[in-house]
């Protein structure tokens, strides 16, 4: 980006942003930071799916569009042993578990077939996703699901400034996400897999050159890409609640993370996640019927600009 | 499309080249005519014998239900096969434009919610209704042109997912959850279109319209361009055609197939809500058109007939809620074996006892 773009951006969306801000803590400053807090971790949770789905297609070229009933799954698997043995840790555990041994299973029984054709990978994902959808309606139900959170995490959070009172659970989810941002980071910076991950996300036809097995590779991160929808998805059984439906919901907020925030990029995905959290909390606060046209215009305008993402590079 | 006609095509529309003056063209041997290159075959005469008669021996049921949401349904599908057969960009928005169609019918005619539609007659309502839907699938296709393959699905589907939560979220314009009920056909010259047997040949009318429509735009020098794009992108950029003119361009003809048959469906169903521009909508007109096959015009309308078949009496023979696992099933079976749909069985099935004919020109469709 030239320096010009940069003064033009900066002019463009600094003063609107910050009218805005000085004009909503004038308001009710109670409301806005309320709401600033729900979208951060509202954006945690969106990191946290869309950064696996972003890892699968950074180095496969493969659009999970399964990842939402993954999520789904995710969050079902971690109701259940929640409801068994009444631990949380024990229920993200299952949920990222299970979720991994499903993408691993999609990875080793079809994908690796049709290594390439991009396309016809994410068409078998659509049909995956059917079948995922209504199995989970069939062994589950319609109805709501909504787990409890851990009695270390339940309750408000008292006496903060501004604000009085805030949910623990949600306000465990910031550090939670940037946690998982950074392991993620290390994992990807600093270890061997890592390495040849982004080694392959370069360029696989060279990484299989150099003798590294690129099938277990690719194995390997589905697996951890759809482990991270299924960790989401027990995160988001208590921050949102679990229902036929929110796998969309999911699979939508993570395509607009990606796409916005550059696809292939975890720090991108981050990027793109605040944005959509922030921006999606703020419409729904202070313009319910138009809330989702934000999200829109948003997006229209990372595509008008930079169609690859803010931080995208090409492919 | 073989190399020889490959030529002709490109030297019939070089009237486009940029760079026409610095290339010599050969003598151009003389275009066949039309109907020597696509003679009329028994099977074109059966397939139109038998469509003109269904109703005739059909019942009512079959002729509305069968008939006439197969025929509807094919028409949508078809322009994602046009785009996504002919043009190369799978777009997943093609039911969103269909149900803006649909909600503008609603919003500017007549509908049960009084309060909000504007009560129009139908011959005002229908233009407008089919004007501002292709216009929205023009723009859908002016922002996703600008990337390629996957990415087009993943832009399109983000777009129909939105325009969904819209029509949930706003009561103001698009009556929220409700949606709007009794959009009707109306009575033109007498003859109610609501009927049955008038309403099933008035979407036969407009579903051969729309496949001839594509044929012949698909032989034109633009639809050759188009297949030339959808082949080799950068090669066609280098000959000097506009590459995202020409896609925007066959968004705008994709979206005007899937605005007329938005209106024909939202008629069938007699209303439109949010539920008619949901996912699961979005994806089944996609599955219709890869279960057809998207190297032909006609594989969507096969695709059709096949998922209202499998919607109507397939969940006869299984639990009835568990209709998407059906067609979801069927789907993956499809993408799996057989990526060129039904009718890549049948190419198949006749390579195995060749009769001479050519029934399949375009290369492409789902790799």
């Amino acid at each position: 980006m030239s320096r010009l773009q940069k003064w033009f951006w900066g002019l463009a969306l600094v003063p609107p942003l910050s009218v805005f801000a000085v004009w909503g803590i004038w308001d009710n400053a109670k409301l806005f930071f309320i709401t600033l807090l729900n979208g951060l971790t509202l954006a945690s949770l969106y990191f946290i799916v869309a950064s696996g789905f972003t890892l699968v297609f950074g180095l496969m070229r493969n659009v999970n569009l399964a990842h939402g009933s993954l999520y789904l799954l995710g969050g079902y698997v971690g109701y259940i042993v929640a409801e068994k043995t009444g631990l949380f840790v024990l229920a993200l555990a299952a949920g990222f578990l299970v979720a991994a041994l499903v993408g691993l299973l999609m990875q080793v029984a079809i994908f690796r077939f049709m290594q390439g054709e991009d396309l016809r990978q994410t068409m078998v994902t659509i049909g995956l996703s059917i079948v995922i959808a209504d199995l989970l309606l069939w062994g589950i139900g319609a109805q709501v699901h909504q787990m409890s959170a851990p009695g270390w995490l339940a309750g408000p959070l008292r006496d903060i400034p501004l604000i009085t009172a805030y949910s623990k659970y949600r306000m465990a989810l910031l550090p939670l996400g940037i946690i998982i941002g950074v392991l993620l980071w290390l994992f990807l910076n600093r270890t061997r897999v890592g390495m040849m991950i982004r080694a392959g996300v370069d360029d696989r036809g060279m990484l299989a050159a150099t003798g590294v097995n690129v099938n277990l590779v690719f194995a390997a991160t589905f697996a951890i890409g759809a482990g991270l929808a299924g960790f989401g998805g027990v995160i988001g059984a208590v921050e949102l609640s679990m229902v036929p439906g929110e796998d969309v919901r999911l699979l939508l907020a993570s395509l607009i993370v990606v796409i916005v925030g550059g696809m292939g990029s975890v720090v991108g995905a981050a990027l793109g996640a605040v944005i959509l959290g922030v921006a999606e909390t703020y419409g729904l606060a202070y313009a319910p019927t138009y809330s989702v046209v934000f999200t829109f215009v948003i997006l229209v305008m990372v595509l008008a600009f930079r169609p690859r993402g803010i931080l995208g590079q090409a492919a | 499309m073989s190399a020889a006609e490959w030529r002709n095509a490109m030297n019939a529309g070089s009237g486009r080249l940029a760079m026409g003056k610095v290339l010599v063209l050969p003598p151009q041997e003389k275009t066949e005519s039309w109907t020597r290159k696509n003679p009329i075959r028994a099977r074109h005469v059966l397939v139109l014998g038998f469509l003109l008669a269904f109703p005739m021996y059909a019942t009512p049921f079959l002729t509305y239900q069968i008939g006439a949401q197969s025929l509807a349904l094919g028409l949508i599908a078809l322009s994602l096969t046009f785009l996504g057969g002919y043009g190369g960009m799978v777009s997943l928005a093609q039911m969103t434009v269909a149900g803006v169609a649909g909600y503008m019918l609603a919003v500017f005619g007549a509908s049960g919610e009084a309060a909000l539609s504007l009560g129009w007659s139908w011959w005002i309502a229908v233009p407008i209704a089919i004007v501002i839907a292709t216009l929205v699938g023009t723009a859908i296709g002016w922002l996703s042109v600008r990337t390629e393959g996957i990415y087009t699905i993943m832009i399109t589907l983000a777009v129909g997912v939105a325009f969904y939560y819209l029509c949930l979220q706003n009561y103001s314009v698009l009556n929220g959850f409700q949606g709007f009920q009794r959009v009707y056909a109306p009575t033109v010259l007498g003859i109610n279109l609501r009927e049955p047997v008038p309403f099933y040949f008035l979407v036969l009318a407009c579903a051969l319209g729309g496949y001839f429509l594509a044929k012949y735009i698909l032989r034109a020098p633009f639809g050759i361009a188009m297949q030339g794009i959808r082949d080799n992108p950068r090669r066609m950029n280098a000959l000097g055609f506009h590459v995202m003119a020409h896609r925007v361009a066959a968004y705008a003809v994709a979206g005007l197939i899937a605005a007329v048959g938005g209106v024909l469906f939202t008629w069938y169903n007699g209303l439109v809500t949010p539920g008619s521009v949901g996912t699961s909508w979005l994806i089944n007109i996609l599955v219709i058109a890869v279960l057809g096959g998207m190297r032909h015009p006609i594989g969507p309308f096969i695709g059709a007939i096949v998922f209202v078949l499998l919607q109507t009496f397939a969940i006869d023979l299984i639990d009835r809620e568990r209709f998407n696992l059906v067609i979801g099933g069927v789907f993956l079976a499809i993408v799996l074996f057989s990526p060129d749909g039904l009718l890549g069985l049948w190419a198949a099935l006749k390579s195995r006892f060749p009769s001479g004919s050519k029934f399949l020109t375009p290369r492409g469709g789902i790799r």
